[in-house]
């Protein structure tokens, strides 16, 4: 039965690849986001916190037409990426990334921004009166009473990335061994005929690969759960 | 170490016009809630920025607004321990405690971990989560995270006011170790007299965001109208006594004064030692006479010096006791009955069962409190 065909190996690597680039690509601007929701004062607040959930509300092909607008070939900030970095994303695997990263962003943001809002400052306070500078305050206190946020984030991420199929498809199209990943696979595979067989064996892999980062976000949760007894 | 506070700020309603001067070891924040205390510590330990006005330790200006100087809360060396332990619940009581060490510059660390360890008595928890702490135990990790950061000053924010007296006995040694073996100034805020008489060598009283008086214990503690009502009963003389002696037969322990002799419970202290004795106004009875078959022990000969204001039913008199001080609480009717008046001889009666643990106490080496 799990008697992969190279194609659909591909589609299993590159959407594993896809995933984790897009969770580990978007952790640092998302903390980054979650902070400056949940700590800042500036004007424009809401306007951000609405940019960064607009994903959420979206319909997934307008997202990916937007992407493809803005980073594609020809688009504003895609000419000027390929121009001054080399760095392509339209029709490539990391344009998927991309498509996944935006469409997970509002998810690891939201869990980040709640475990931020949890922490107790008077801590932080705390370890500021025994010499710690601000910002070691966040790399020894913070971050740390954060970790738990950030891990749940980081899931809802990969996850999103793992289901993303709109967005992709419109940004970056159904390119295997490229920007197919395992939903777009499966969804070629459905509209041929006999590829039956082939869909429903990734649709099994896609269901194991989820329930994995289940496990794991639940066995980290309790890890840090026993860890940190909360008073 | 020299503490100057000159301070106007303005906290929602309460306003705070705080100026005060203290050179004391361990200087006492006293007043009722809300008088601005907790602001107070809070802005000398940096985590609120005045209005207007400056904080200088030892000649280091902390604040001065005026020109424009605020060192912020890391960069002052200013030790807090706050009324909720508040340690890192995701460290070990060992991680907790060595936190502030690794933020001193070397040649500035004085503290030494097993030192302070010993003197708190946390050793056999130090592998521990602070969330399996007992209260008493978090305060006292609490303690000894401030010192081991080695701080110029320790600022210590109603310690012991989340926790019961059980817990607050348990602690009271420690705290007068603290004052005793270390050579760190402390400013510790406090409502509670039987805390603040055992424990300060200066007070500061506070009342609505002002100073209402401020100087040696034993000179503060005597005047009853400085202490808020429902801690007036607390209230009287601070005498710095020594032991003479033990009476092994009957249990107690002799102690000498320029006032005279006095009898107390057995204490653990030897010959010679320091003792702090609390003597609550209300306890101090006044006899014209030396009286006769009478149980109290403590008979001490004194002059009336003062005849406070009348308060009600009840008036305090100040007496000298061959230059002691002692204060009693007495009712208007025995001030009449009596015809007590100014200058005086009488004989101040003491119970010995007055005095309890709460109001003996090791007084701060051998030197009296006022110098």
């Amino acid at each position: 039965m799990l008697d992969l065909t190279p194609d659909e190996w591909n589609a299993v690597r590159l959407s594993l690849k896809v995933g984790l680039w897009a969770m580990a690509g978007s952790l640092p601007l998302g903390i980054l986001i979650a902070l400056m929701l949940a700590r800042g004062k500036f004007w424009g607040k809401s306007l951000l916190n609405g940019v960064v959930h607009l994903p959420l509300v979206l319909p997934p092909v307008v997202t990916g037409y937007l992407l493809l607008l803005s980073f594609g070939r020809r688009g504003p900030i895609g000419a000027f990426l390929a121009e001054n970095f080399g760095i392509v994303f339209s029709f490539r695997w990391t344009g998927a990334a991309l498509a996944c990263a935006v469409m997970g962003f509002p998810l690891m943001v939201r869990a980040i921004r709640l475990s931020i809002e949890a922490v107790d400052r008077r801590l932080e306070r705390a370890a500021g009166t025994l010499g710690a500078s601000p910002a070691w305050v966040f790399a020894t206190v913070t971050l740390p009473l954060i970790l738990p946020g950030i891990v749940a984030g980081m899931i809802l991420s990969f996850a999103k990335a793992m289901g993303e199929f709109g967005a992709t498809i419109t940004f970056v199209s159904n390119i295997p061994g490229e920007t197919q990943t395992l939903p777009s696979a499966i969804y070629t595979f459905t509209q041929v005929p006999g590829g039956d067989a082939s869909a429903l064996r990734l649709t099994l892999i896609s269901i194991a690969i989820s329930m994995a980062a289940l496990v794991v976000s639940e066995m980290f949760a309790r890890k840090v759960g026993q860890r940190m007894v909360v008073e | 170490m020299t503490l100057l506070v000159d301070i106007g700020h303005r906290l929602g309603a309460l306003k705070l016009e705080v100026r005060f001067e203290s050179a004391g070891h361990l200087t006492a924040l006293f007043g009722p809630s809300g008088s601005g205390k907790t602001s107070l510590v809070n802005l000398v330990a940096g985590l609120i920025r005045p209005d207007t006005g400056r904080i200088v330790i030892d000649g280091r200006t902390l604040v001065d607004t005026a020109a424009r100087i605020f060192v912020p809360a890391h960069r002052r060396r200013v030790g807090f321990v706050f009324q909720d332990a508040r340690l890192f619940p995701h460290l070990t009581v060992r991680s907790n405690l060595l936190y502030g060490r690794w933020f001193t510059p070397r040649a500035e660390r004085y503290a030494e971990f097993g030192r302070v360890v010993d003197m708190l008595g946390i050793g056999h928890i130090l592998a521990r989560r602070p969330a399996l702490l007992s209260g008493g135990e978090k305060q006292r990790v609490a303690i000894g995270r401030a010192l081991l950061a080695s701080p110029r000053l320790l600022l210590m924010d109603e310690p012991l006011a989340s926790l019961d007296d059980a817990l607050k006995a348990e602690i009271m040694p420690y705290l007068e170790r603290l004052r005793d073996e270390t050579k760190i100034p402390i400013v510790y805020v406090s409502h509670s007299v039987a805390e603040v008489a055992r424990l300060a060598t200066d007070i500061v009283v506070m009342a609505n965001g002002k100073v209402a008086a401020a100087g040696p214990t034993a000179e503060i503690m005597q005047r009853l109208d400085l202490l808020p009502p429902e801690e007036v009963g607390e209230g009287g003389a601070v005498l710095d006594m020594r032991v003479l002696g033990h009476d092994e037969a009957f249990g107690m322990t002799v102690l000498g004064a320029a006032a005279g002799q006095m009898r107390v419970p057995r204490l653990p202290l030897g010959e010679g030692a320091a003792v702090r004795v609390r003597v609550r106004a209300r306890d101090v009875m006044i006899a014209t006479e030396r009286p006769h078959g009478l149980s109290a022990l403590n008979v001490l000969p004194g002059r009336i010096v003062e005849i406070g204001a009348v308060d009600g039913a009840q008036v305090d008199l100040r007496l000298d006791c061959g230059g002691d001080i002692l204060v009693s609480r007495i009712t208007r009717q025995s001030l009449e009955t009596l015809g007590l008046t100014l200058g005086r001889d009488v004989f101040a009666v003491i119970k010995t069962v007055a005095f309890d643990r709460a109001n003996l106490s090791r007084a701060t080496g051998a030197v009296p409190t006022s110098d």
